[in-house]
């Protein structure tokens, strides 16, 4: 049963709603035949859009608070379902082989097309895991960190343009120049914290853009760079469908080195470092952990990833100009690490795959995509912050018998 | 000579526009430790609301000054009102959750009103109206600087002044600064400290509002994409003067506008927003917590 108060409460915010979206939704103004529109229906759209959303969202919150009390309670942190699938050995090991079944057999069930936007996936999932290397792990927050992309995609685009350099020969080169890039970056940064890092390195990121677009002599400026030649196999040309299917297998081997990697990175000690320093940067230093050492680690290995999926980016596409590395790019992967679950390789993975395929397969609704995405960037953060799947400490089980 | 000062007023002038909308960014930040990502946008709401009342005052046929008022007025209370919306829906829940989270929410929340504005309205640029009149008595020094930018001068001073006198001296100024030195404490004694959140970013968006609408009369054209660049500038300024402190972004702000109309006036003007960002990264290599900001030291 619904109270009155309830209804009162959410015709109220109806009626803000309409107030508030009433000059941008209703009038429309033409200002060259200087005439104007008056859309009245929207505004009756938005009032009981508004009335029905607002028991929703009441709905939920009270779930998330009286769920939060109960944890704090009782001191149990439920464990939530997708993460007691991951530790059953009984059902992740099938789940595991299905997914490698079908990652394996999807570029013959489904188009070119498909097999696609499963790169593009794949290579947001890359860039997603050296991100969380440096904000998951280091808890550095990284707002440019597309301008190691663009600098594995431009070396990629240039070595070969003037010295005809192939891809397997610049995909190390990008790595490095990627290393080279974080360090770079790195350095001046090294004592600032959270959020003035967070604005220098997206100041870090414009700088390497705007360069990009306004030096022509160098980068060809906006217009970019055009016929970049795909990977090749050993000199053997691929025809376009053969060529989509090598890169996809290409980034499923890529994918699966780069978990491999992250993983074992997250468990030795320079991970175990790098979680110290997130956690407390003057007791991590206290401990005997060289803090510029640490950092300068971070940044380098998260940029190693970002300068390869470039190259990859600039062989795929044929085709890159400034305009495929603004901050809404930056912006992406920082979403992929903070949905998917800071710190958690799975996560991220799955976060990955959500955001970028999400929007591909609501071009449906193509005009209300990014407003959609918008949207659920806030719903998610409110009313599950932790992420997806939110990563679990190392903790250590004593098996011994309890008396 | 009068190159360079010609210059120097110009980067005042636009330094001063930073100031109005870094001051919303910098409140915000001294009370909640939030970049608050969408403020650009509610920047570009009131700069929209403006032209749309404008545009429909015009065809009533009402006389400059009037549309001026109205439509200032109108994109006043419109952002404001959007800040406040925005503060409710994208940050109050999050308020004791990660660092992380609500500056998501943030970004989502600018990316959502973004594309708001883009499909209620248009996705061009529109043509503002000059809604400030040319003075005849300033005509002898408009070469200098047009009468645009002289009221964009005064205005942004005045409110320069309000806000000061608004922080120094009202019952919710201080408990503004209460809520900014320790939120636990504040609470403690007394202070509403939900209210004067939303006081906070009430205000903010207010300011961001008549900056949007005096340089969108100055410049003439908006579009929905406005606020991004706009936002990410005046928070540039915010850090460069040390954020959190409000005489630190109105300097911040001054310095930023100067460099860059000194640096596309004598350098080159491709590279006037690589001048910003690099001024940024010197200044907080050398001082960390910004111009005028505290270093503070961490507990451990």
């Amino acid at each position: 049963m619904i109270k009155f108060s309830e209804i009162k409460k959410s015709f109220l915010v109806s009626l803000w709603f309409m107030f508030l979206t009433f000059p941008i939704m209703v009038i429309r103004v033409n200002p060259i035949e200087k005439t104007v529109q008056w859309r009245w229906r929207n505004m009756m759209i938005i009032g009981i859009g508004s009335f029905l959303l607002s028991f929703v969202w009441r709905f939920m919150l009270e779930r998330k608070e009286s769920g939060q009390k109960k944890a704090d309670v009782f001191g149990i942190h439920k464990i939530s379902f997708i993460q007691r699938i991951l530790q059953e050995p009984k059902i992740y090991i099938p789940l595991l082989i299905v997914t490698g079944v079908f990652a394996i057999v999807f570029p013959f069930i489904f188009s070119a097309y498909q097999t696609n936007i499963m790169i593009t996936a794949l290579m947001y999932v890359m860039l997603g895991l050296g991100l969380n290397i440096v904000v998951g792990l280091a808890g550095l927050l990284d707002l440019g960190y597309v301008a190691f992309y663009a600098v594995g995609a431009y070396s990629y685009a240039l070595l070969n343009y003037h010295f005809g350099l192939g891809f397997w020969t610049v995909l190390p080169i990008g790595a490095v120049l990627g290393v080279i890039f974080g360090i770079l970056l790195g350095f001046p940064v090294l004592r600032l914290r959270g959020d003035y890092l967070a604005i220098v390195t997206l100041g870090f990121g414009e700088i390497i853009r705007l360069i990009l677009e306004n030096w022509n002599e160098f980068s060809f400026g906006p217009s970019g760079i055009a016929n970049i030649p795909r990977p090749g196999f050993f000199g053997i040309e691929f025809s376009l469908q053969s060529a989509t299917n090598y890169i996809y297998y290409m980034m499923i081997g890529l994918t699966l080195f780069t978990i491999f990697v992250v993983n074992r990175l997250q468990n030795s000690r320079i991970g175990r470092a790098w979680m110290a320093l997130r956690e407390d940067e003057v007791a991590c230093q206290a401990m005997g952990i060289d803090k510029t050492k640490t950092k300068l680690t971070a940044f380098a290995l998260g940029a190693t990833w970002a300068g390869m999926v470039g190259v990859i980016f600039a062989a795929k596409t044929t085709f890159i100009n400034p305009a495929s590395f603004t901050f809404l790019e930056s912006a992406m992967i920082l979403s992929i690490v903070v949905i998917g679950g800071m710190g958690s390789i799975i996560g991220v993975v799955i976060g990955a795959l959500i955001l970028i395929l999400l929007p591909e397969y609501l071009r449906a609704f193509s005009d209300y995509r990014m407003m959609l995405f918008g949207a659920i960037l806030v719903i998610m953060m409110v009313f599950r912050p932790q992420g997806i799947i939110s990563n679990v400490r190392r903790t250590y089980k004593f098996q011994g018998k309890q008396q | 000579m009068e190159y360079f000062l010609e210059l120097f007023l110009g980067g005042l002038t636009r330094g001063s526009i930073y100031a109005l909308i870094a001051l919303g960014y910098t409140m915000v930040y001294g009370i909640i430790e939030l970049i608050n990502f969408a403020h650009g946008e509610i920047y570009m709401i009131g700069a929209f609301t403006a032209l749309i009342v404008a545009s429909v005052l015009t065809l009533f046929g009402l006389n400059q000054i009037a549309i001026l008022v109205l439509a200032s007025i109108t994109a006043v209370i419109y952002s404001a009102a959007y800040g406040f919306t925005v503060e409710k829906i994208a940050y109050k829940p999050l308020r004791h959750a990660q660092r992380l989270s609500p500056l998501i929410s943030a970004i989502g929340m600018s990316i959502f009103l973004q594309n708001y504005v883009l499909l209620a309205q248009t996705s061009d640029f529109l043509p503002f109206p000059s809604l400030i009149p040319d003075f005849e008595f300033w005509e002898a020094y408009s070469h200098i600087i047009g009468s645009a930018e002289l009221v964009i001068l005064i205005t942004t001073t005045i409110v320069m002044i309000l806000l000061t006198f608004l922080i120094k001296f009202t019952k919710i100024g201080k408990a503004m600064r209460a809520t900014a030195q320790d939120r636990n404490m504040a609470m403690l004694v007394g202070v509403n400290v939900n209210q004067v959140i939303s006081m906070t970013f009430i205000i903010g968006s207010a300011l961001a509002a008549v900056g949007g609408v005096l340089i969108a009369s100055h410049i003439g054209m908006i579009n929905f994409y406005i606020g991004f660049i706009a936002g990410i500038k005046a928070f540039t300024a915010a850090v460069l003067g040390g954020i959190g402190s409000i005489p630190g972004a109105v300097l911040g702000s001054l310095v930023l506008g100067l460099t860059e109309s000194f640096a596309t006036g004598y350098v080159s003007s491709d590279y006037e927003d690589v001048f910003a960002f690099a001024l940024l990264v010197l200044i907080l290599i050398f001082r960390p917590a910004g111009i005028l900001g505290r270093s503070t030291t961490q507990k451990v």
